[in-house]
């Protein structure tokens, strides 16, 4: 794949992306592109954005070579990009500090955000308190019963936190919910999409802003190996870790890419989340895309252990990738998931998010299928004390 | 001329403005939508947009959005939508009908088959809320093969540039967006309306009708006098979820409660004439 240049200038990544939306969005999703275009060459809004990724987040993330775990695996060496030592505990905040200074530059003072299991929410409250921004952040009903101190987190920002109580108050409706607010309030507010999806430019300036993941893997794994990487590995909900670990190296065929989708149950049973392994392409949430959706193209609700990969579309771009051939994707399902949380946690003291504990599960099999000379990075795109109620629950442990 | 053009052409000849009721096809329960589409217009109803319920319905309300969901819960797809249309028509062969949804389920049909369906069934026009004419080309060459309307909205963000891309694209009518949200929201502002409404004008001759927010009969009557059309959805849709289990109640009064705006719309457009008359 020689010098990538998506997307196109409509927001396309081949047949996908683009601009789905209503006619009272498409002029503020022009300002926000042309406001984008005019930063994203900006030297000052660069450094301005680098610093904070350094001196806020804490930047650069180590790449750390899990020893014990390549050991036990038995198969390529295994890197591990720490995602999970940003602030606040997952990549989520590399978006939402880009987004928060656009939207400073663009005079925006108000931020809204949809969140699934809150990280997402977490992330864009921290920056809002940060800027001194008000926040606003719309999260599933069901949701909101599963992840209680997510929401007290939000809270205690800052942030108000508004239950959506329609269609499967999960991550899709608050998505709708978010975008609602946004058509209504869209002279003061800025709308932070957590992910790579959504209406153009959206899916690329996510990605732009994530793919500092991948461009420190690029220099860090020279240091361990003197070469780049067999192969990648992140999981995919709607992709923004994936996205900003491959963008970088999107040019080197040498270097596979693996996606790794929630299958939760199983795809046979239907209580999954892999879009991109089992979906088919339709419009939603403003881009072309694959999706979860019945027989007459009504979305689906989705399952996974993992409310971060609890979602029926995923970001164009891996669309895109897919049917290019560029990348792989796989599915691993919920008990797989856990044993890998269980794994990393034992044999490195780390503790993985679930979502990235779908990454582990995958390059396990990948490890041992590539052998020894092989180097895989994993990224773990964020920490597992989140998760820590879901899998006590699921052992059956009550505090 | 199409049904939607005769349609308008034959109010404007009366000094009239268009009433266009919307209801969620299948809402509250499918063997109610037909029978209510025939009592909508024997209240005074021009021209029917009716619903095709989507599970994501990004720029709708809340009351509508509950509308499409207690269609969903009886299965309703885009071919029982169709057959609804084709068994209106067996009775009804003036009343134009707009389909509003979302573009997922025509993706899923396919843009021809959902063409030939629906001008096979008696559909026409076509209002694909999430397909701004960016990316309407291939649906809307698809649409003029089938001699269907392509409406299009304009919003109050839409500046010039968009009022000449959408004026171009469209055919039957223009929709405006009366206001900055989603259907059913508050605060309408007629002034505004009347301006934007004047700006589009120098950009089409189509007609142009106002909806999101018209409710109460005094707001038909104001938009009467400066839109071509009026749309009422929320309105109506809300009427409809009190009377969820009463399936009697809602053929009666939900037409009652259009004939009101009929009237109130209807005696607006006779003074605005009159007064037109006694200036001249």
């Amino acid at each position: 794949m020689k010098a990538y240049q998506l997307p196109d200038v409509h927001g396309h990544f081949g047949p996908y992306g683009g601009l789905f939306v209503s006619e009272t969005l498409m002029q503020p999703l022009t300002e926000l592109r042309e406001a984008y275009e005019r930063l994203r060459d900006d030297a000052m809004f660069q450094e301005e954005f680098a610093e904070d990724l350094r001196l806020y987040v804490g930047r650069p993330s180590p790449l750390y070579p899990a020893k014990r775990l390549t050991t036990q695996w038995g198969g390529a060496r295994v890197y591990l990009k720490r995602e999970d030592l940003n602030h606040t505990g997952a990549h989520k905040v590399n978006n939402t500090i880009g987004q928060a200074l656009l939207a400073r530059h663009m005079g925006k003072r108000r931020v809204i955000a949809e969140t699934g299991a809150g990280q997402h929410g977490v992330a864009t409250a921290t920056v809002a308190a940060r800027f001194g921004m008000q926040c606003v952040v719309y999260m599933g009903s069901e949701d909101i019963k599963r992840q209680a101190i997510n929401v007290y987190r939000m809270k205690l920002l800052g942030a108000e936190v508004v239950p959506v109580e329609s269609g499967s108050k999960t991550l899709k409706d608050a998505l709708n919910e978010a975008m609602r607010d946004w058509v209504t309030n869209v002279e003061n507010t800025f709308y932070i999409i957590g992910t790579v999806a959504g209406p153009h430019p959206y899916p690329m300036l996510v990605r732009d802003f994530q793919s500092v993941i991948g461009r420190e893997v690029r220099y860090q794994i020279m240091e361990f190996e003197g070469r780049l990487p067999d192969a990648l590995v992140a999981c995919v909900g709607g992709g923004s870790n994936a996205m900003g670990l491959f963008y970088p190296f999107l040019n080197d065929d040498e270097v596979a890419l693996y996606g790794v989708e929630a299958a939760g149950e199983g795809i046979e049973t239907g209580h999954h989340a892999a879009t991109l392994c089992a979906g088919r392409p339709g419009v939603l949430h403003g881009n072309r895309t694959y999706l979860l959706e019945t027989d007459d193209g009504q979305i689906v609700e989705t399952h996974s252990v993992s409310a971060g990969l609890d979602y029926p579309g995923v970001g164009p771009e891996h669309a895109y990738l897919k049917d290019a051939g560029r990348a792989k994707y796989a599915a691993i399902a919920d008990h797989e998931a856990l044993d890998a949380f269980h794994e990393l946690t034992r044999v490195e003291g780390i503790m993985p998010a679930l979502e990235s504990s779908h990454a582990l599960a995958y390059a396990k099999k990948l490890a041992r299928e590539l052998g020894r000379d092989k180097v895989i990075v994993v990224n773990l795109s964020g920490r597992g004390d989140k998760d820590i109620h879901t899998v006590a629950t699921l052992e059956g442990i009550r505090f | 001329m199409s049904r939607i053009e005769q349609r308008f052409a034959a109010l404007r000849s009366q000094g009239r403005c268009a009433l266009i009721p919307y209801i969620a096809a299948g809402d509250p329960e499918p063997n109610i939508t037909v029978p209510l589409m025939h009592a909508l217009v024997r209240a005074g109803a021009d021209i029917i947009e009716l619903g095709v319920p989507f599970s994501d319905p990004m720029a709708d309300g809340p009351v509508i959005q509950r509308a499409a969901e207690r269609a969903l819960e009886h299965g309703i797809s885009l071919h029982q939508v169709l057959d609804m249309v084709r068994a209106f028509r067996t009775q009804d062969v003036t009343t134009p009908i707009v389909l509003m949804g979302y573009l997922n389920p025509v993706e899923v049909m396919g843009y021809e088959p959902f063409a030939a369906a629906a001008a096979a069934a008696g559909v026409d026009g076509v209002l694909t809320v999430d397909l701004p004419p960016e990316e309407a080309g291939s649906l809307k060459a698809t649409l003029a093969k089938h001699k269907l309307d392509a409406i299009y909205l304009l919003a109050p963000t839409s500046p010039p540039a968009r009022m000449r891309l959408i004026a171009g694209a469209a055919s039957g009518f223009i929709y405006y967006v009366s206001l900055r949200g989603v259907t059913g929201a508050s605060h309408l502002n007629v002034e505004e309306v009347a301006e934007r409404l004047a700006a589009i004008r120098t950009h089409t001759r189509l007609p142009l009708g106002v909806g999101f927010g018209i409710g109460t009969p005094e707001a038909a009557a104001a938009m009467a006098k400066i839109a071509d059309a009026v749309i009422v959805g929320s309105a109506i849709v809300r009427r409809m979820e009190d009377l969820v289990t009463q399936a009697d109640r809602i053929l009666t009064e939900v037409p009652g409660f259009l004939s009101g705006l009929r009237a109130a719309m209807d005696q607006a457009t006779v003074v605005a004439q009159a007064s037109r008359g006694a200036n001249r």
